[in-house]
């Protein structure tokens, strides 16, 4: 291509001008249409883009509620302490931060255990604690060196605290670290937004079941990030609610007395108001230190409280069912009374048995009681005067009665774990029981439920309630152990179960009769040792619980192997006159009810009432009464 | 007080005279631009980019006040200056982030492949100039070699920005010349058959186990990466869905002067450099984004109309591959921070951080400059 003439070769560089003119004009408009998408069409989401890149939600965790007793002492608190925690984008290099780091702060093998056992279990965005509680020394050191050890910072946390330790640990419970179990169980419940930046809940005890009430609102801190991540600076802050307190209807220094009566021995004490149904004192023992629990406990520390035959981590007070032997003998009589198939007057001759369908049934006191009366019958606790009054009243109208008293029903007390135990009835065998040749109900079987044997089985705090029950003269109250729910900030209070469940329809003089015989049972009868000399009018019954069963033998106690031992049982209230306590012990293989468990009784009343200080334990301790090693069997059957 | 009266006026009129004033006006609004964007992208280089500035200004005004002549009398001794340079980074040259780019020549580290961006057109021109009146397919073929040894080089480096730059410009040249739209068809045919493969078939090519021969493996993450920027969000795709969040999110009006989030929270990436538009996207909206194009279209105009009144054949092409070499600049630029086009590294003309582009622009404005002068100065004998 060659120009000759220059006005055409300058023609043609103007047309070609044209071209590029006309192809930037074109580029810059597709440019310009670019800007116009982008920044008008599509500015709303742009804009939302935007907004999400710079903004991040920061959770406030709230302060968790306290838990104190009726008089304010505090059981549950926090604490705020130094945390030397790794982010969840070092985990990789965890152990070599932790040999590093051991030359500046002290880190044990039980340090780096709890760590693996946390990262197994936690969310994997939140930082995991290497050492907690450090001293102000060990945060400084760490402090000047932190340039060395990135991923790793220290957080001021804070950490809940039972200051009395295992003091009244089954009921308050403990707060663990949230495992996925937690999880899902806050996935259900709707709560994942309120929980972020929880670390712990309630795991067992109040801790659980007021999980709700004690945990709060969590509050949230919009804040600018820039492109790493870090907070620029704070846009809006909603503040977090901080927990309500609960305030028990528990009494720390009885708590403290009952808890120190059963010096470790096996067994249970539920002490209730009868007024109000409000939990005084509930013993599980042996107890455990729910501090344990808080950050993590140890492979060791857990395998010890899982693996001891004692098991202190079952809650005996709520799920240990038992027969509740001669303790439910009042409640036989006041059946007896209510339906008028006794009155207290009429008396029988006792020749120390019982025969019916073929079956003799025994009298613990060989030859009998002699002539006894409904007054006897419960201060001497005759078998032989309920074993003919159960057969007269049939199970169906005993069941019914019970009933009323809540026995055989969770008594819906404001804890996890309760059993229902076993009310013994016709339906009930139908229910329970598969095979058609076993759900009958066999006439005999009545009579041993009459003196609180048999398939009879209930935990401490329904024999507990159904006392209180009794002192109350029929009104019965929704056991508790909060009193109320107090809002910390305008300090309202929300009052649990202020109303009775129930009014049973009880004539006054049968139920003033029954408790003029437990105070006999006191006075004169089977509590009269350990109720000697007491400063206050109580009614009582002694109760003995058969764990194997001994048929046609004299029990001799001492020849027993300590666990085959019967439990020993004690119900009471007093002051008979205004009951202002009503309990019921349990003391597992203790053998007869007036020998363990009403001595644990007399020292919870003493406090209680008088404020006497027990000088030393009820029982003796556990090695002393383990001695009795099992003799042949050869003086055993008579 | 006044030993020698200082004349204000006529030392003005001196300094100004080989200035051209639209061009000068323009740039003034441009540079006026820059600093008030580098205040808010990166404060700390506002002295130094004055200074780089200040310095380039120098080198327009050197160059406008340079007969035309004399200046493609230059071609031939820079260009060869400049492919030796060149021969030598491939040689002896510093590796910097994976390329070979940087000369050390004991003072101080050149980027020769920067001066070709000036030196091939001119070179282009001053041998289309010397065939004036005889120019043959052959000559494009032998101007077609003489691009291609520089940008082979600079390819080889690897700096594709500046490749494409260089060849766009030493192209431009030839375009202007008469190169026949027979063999710019087939090209701009296979161009955009190439690109809409690329998009039509994006996923398949874009697995990790396809090689793409020709580009290296960080060009073809490029190219990818544009075709979906979600398929990579923190690595390679996040500089252009971050730049795109930015000039979105600044709507028509802009979220206003260092109010930008993106830019402060440093969610842009080299935000005084390449990406700097996506600052102004951000802070000025669709209105300071225009206003940008307008300025350059205004440039670009004037820059046509020189070319258009240019006397000779070489000043006319050498004015028109320059002014379009402006073009190549603001569209590449401005297409990769909107997402329209792959990340290569070129820089938004006289608006990014950094001197070297800086000097190269304003040299080739003062080589405007100095072909509109050549115009007044032929019109008067």
């Amino acid at each position: 291509m060659s120009f000759d003439d220059p006005e055409q070769e300058l023609q043609h560089f103007r047309s070609r001008l044209l071209v590029a003119g006309g192809f930037m004009l074109v580029c810059f408009a597709l440019l310009v249409a670019r800007f116009g998408w982008l920044q008008i069409n599509r500015f709303d989401y742009y804009h939302t883009r935007a907004e999400d890149n710079r903004i991040a939600l920061v959770p406030i965790s709230p302060n968790r509620g306290l838990i104190v007793d009726r008089d304010g002492e505090v059981l549950a608190r926090n604490y705020a302490a130094y945390t030397l925690e790794i982010a969840p984008t070092h985990f990789r290099q965890a152990d070599a931060l932790f040999d590093q780091l051991a030359a500046v702060v002290e880190i044990t093998p039980r340090d780096r255990r709890r760590f693996r056992k946390i990262l197994d279990e936690s969310r994997n965005f939140d930082s995991v604690p290497i050492r907690i509680r450090l001293t102000d020394e060990e945060v400084a050191r760490f402090v000047a060196r932190r340039f060395e050890f990135e991923g790793v910072e220290v957080k001021a946390r804070l950490f809940r605290d039972y200051p009395n330790g295992s003091l009244a640990s089954h009921v308050i419970g403990y707060i663990g670290r949230i495992n996925e179990r937690d999880l899902e169980r806050i996935d259900a419940r709707d709560e994942t937004a309120n929980y972020r930046g929880t670390e712990h809940i309630g795991k067992v005890g109040l801790e659980q079941s007021y999980e709700d009430e004690l945990h709060g609102v969590t509050g949230f801190e919009e804040v600018e990030v820039d492109a790493g991540g870090r907070a620029v600076r704070q846009l809006r802050r909603t503040p977090p609610t901080s927990g309500n307190n609960l305030v028990l209807t528990l009494d720390r220094g009885l708590q403290r007395v009952a808890e120190n009566a059963f010096n470790g021995r096996r067994g249970a004490l539920v002490a209730i108001e009868p007024a109000t149904g409000g939990v005084l004192a509930l013993v599980s023992s042996p107890t455990f230190n729910p501090n344990l629990f808080v950050d993590g406990i140890s492979t060791q520390d857990w395998n010890a409280l899982n693996t001891s035959p004692d098991h202190p981590l079952l809650n005996r007070a709520l799920a240990s069912a038992n027969p509740p032997g001669s303790t439910f003998k009042p409640f036989m009589a006041l059946a007896a009374l209510t339906t008028g198939k006794r009155t207290p007057e009429q008396a029988i001759s006792d020749p120390g048995y019982f025969d019916f369908g073929g079956h003799r049934f025994r009298d613990d006191k060989v030859g009998g009681h002699g002539v006894v009366d409904m007054y006897k019958s419960i201060a001497f606790s005759c078998n032989t005067y309920y074993y003919r009054l159960a057969a007269d009243l049939g199970i169906e109208q005993i069941a019914g009665f019970m009933d009323g008293f809540g026995l055989g029903s969770r008594t819906g007390v404001d804890l996890e774990g309760e059993s229902s135990g076993v009310l013994p009835s016709p339906e009930w065998k139908r229910t329970r029981f598969r095979r058609v040749e076993q759900q009958k109900w066999f006439a005999g079987e009545t009579i041993s439920v009459g003196i609180g044997q048999g398939y009879n089985a209930y935990t401490p705090i329904q024999l507990a309630s159904a006392v209180a029950t009794l002192a109350a003269d029929g009104v019965r109250f929704r056991p508790h152990l909060v009193r109320y729910v107090e809002d910390v900030r305008t300090g309202a209070r929300r009052v649990i179960e202020p109303e009775p469940l129930t009014r049973l329809p009880l004539a006054r003089e049968h139920v003033d009769f029954i408790k003029h015989a437990m105070e006999g049972v006191n006075l004169e009868g089977t509590g009269r040792r350990a109720f000697k000399g007491a400063g206050y009018r109580v009614a009582g019954k002694t109760g003995t619980a058969q764990v194997f069963s001994l048929r046609g033998a004299t029990y001799r106690e001492k020849q027993i192997r300590e666990r085959l031992r019967d439990h020993s049982l004690y119900v009471a209230f007093a002051p008979v006159e205004k009951p202002a306590i009503a309990l019921a012990v349990l003391v597992e293989n203790g053998g007869f009810g007036s020998q363990a468990a009403a001595p644990i009784a007399r020292q919870v009343l003493d406090y209680y009432l008088l404020g006497i200080e027990p000088d030393e334990p009820a029982l003796p301790d556990e090695e002393a009464s383990d001695e009795f090693e099992p003799t042949p069997a050869a003086g055993d059957a008579q | 007080m006044t030993g020698r009266r200082f004349d204000l006026r006529r030392v003005l009129v001196a300094l100004l005279e080989p200035l051209d004033p639209i061009l000068l006006v323009l740039l003034c609004l441009l540079l006026g631009y820059a600093f008030t964007l580098m205040a808010s992208a990166s404060p700390a280089r506002m002295e130094s980019q004055m200074i780089n500035s200040a310095v380039a200004v120098v080198v327009m005004w050197v160059a406008a006040r340079l007969p035309i002549q004399r200046v493609l009398a230059m071609a031939l001794p820079v260009y060869l200056v400049g492919v030796l340079l060149l021969v030598a980074v491939a040689v002896f040259g510093e590796t910097s982030k994976g390329a070979q780019r940087w000369l050390n020549i004991g003072v101080a580290r050149i980027q020769p492949s920067e001066i070709m961006k000036i030196a091939v057109p001119l070179m282009l021109a001053w041998y289309f100039h010397h065939r004036e009146g005889a120019v043959n397919a052959r000559d494009f073929v032998a101007a077609g070699i003489l691009l291609v040894i520089p940008v082979g080089l600079i390819v080889r480096q690897p700096d594709l920005g500046t490749a494409l730059l260089v060849a766009a410009a030493g192209f431009f040249v030839l375009f202007f010349a008469g190169l026949s739209w027979k063999l710019i068809a087939p090209v701009a045919v296979a161009g955009i058959v190439g690109i809409g493969s690329i998009v039509g078939f994006g996923d398949r090519i874009c697995q990790p186990e396809v090689d793409w021969v020709v580009l290296h493996g960080y060009q073809k993450n490029r190219v990818c990466t544009l075709l979906d920027p979600t398929s990579d969000p923190l690595g390679k795709g996040f500089h252009i869905i971050q730049s795109t969040i930015a000039i979105g999110s600044g709507g028509v009006a802009g979220k206003g002067w260092r109010d930008g989030t993106q830019t402060h929270l440093a969610f842009i990436p080299e935000r005084h450099t390449d990406f700097i538009f996506a600052v102004l996207g951000e802070e000025f909206g669709f209105v300071g984004a225009c206003l940008l194009v307008f300025l350059y279209i205004g440039m670009i105009t004037r820059g046509f109309v020189i070319a258009m009144a240019a006397p000779t054949l070489s000043s006319r092409l050498l004015a028109g591959a320059v002014t379009m070499i402006f073009f190549t600049y603001a569209f590449v630029n401005m297409g990769m921070v909107s997402g329209i086009l792959p990340v290569v590294g070129v820089p938004l003309p006289f608006i990014s951080y950094g001197g070297t582009a800086l000097v190269t622009l304003c040299l080739g404005l003062g080589i405007l400059m100095s072909v509109q002068r050549a115009r007044f100065a032929a019109q008067k004998t």
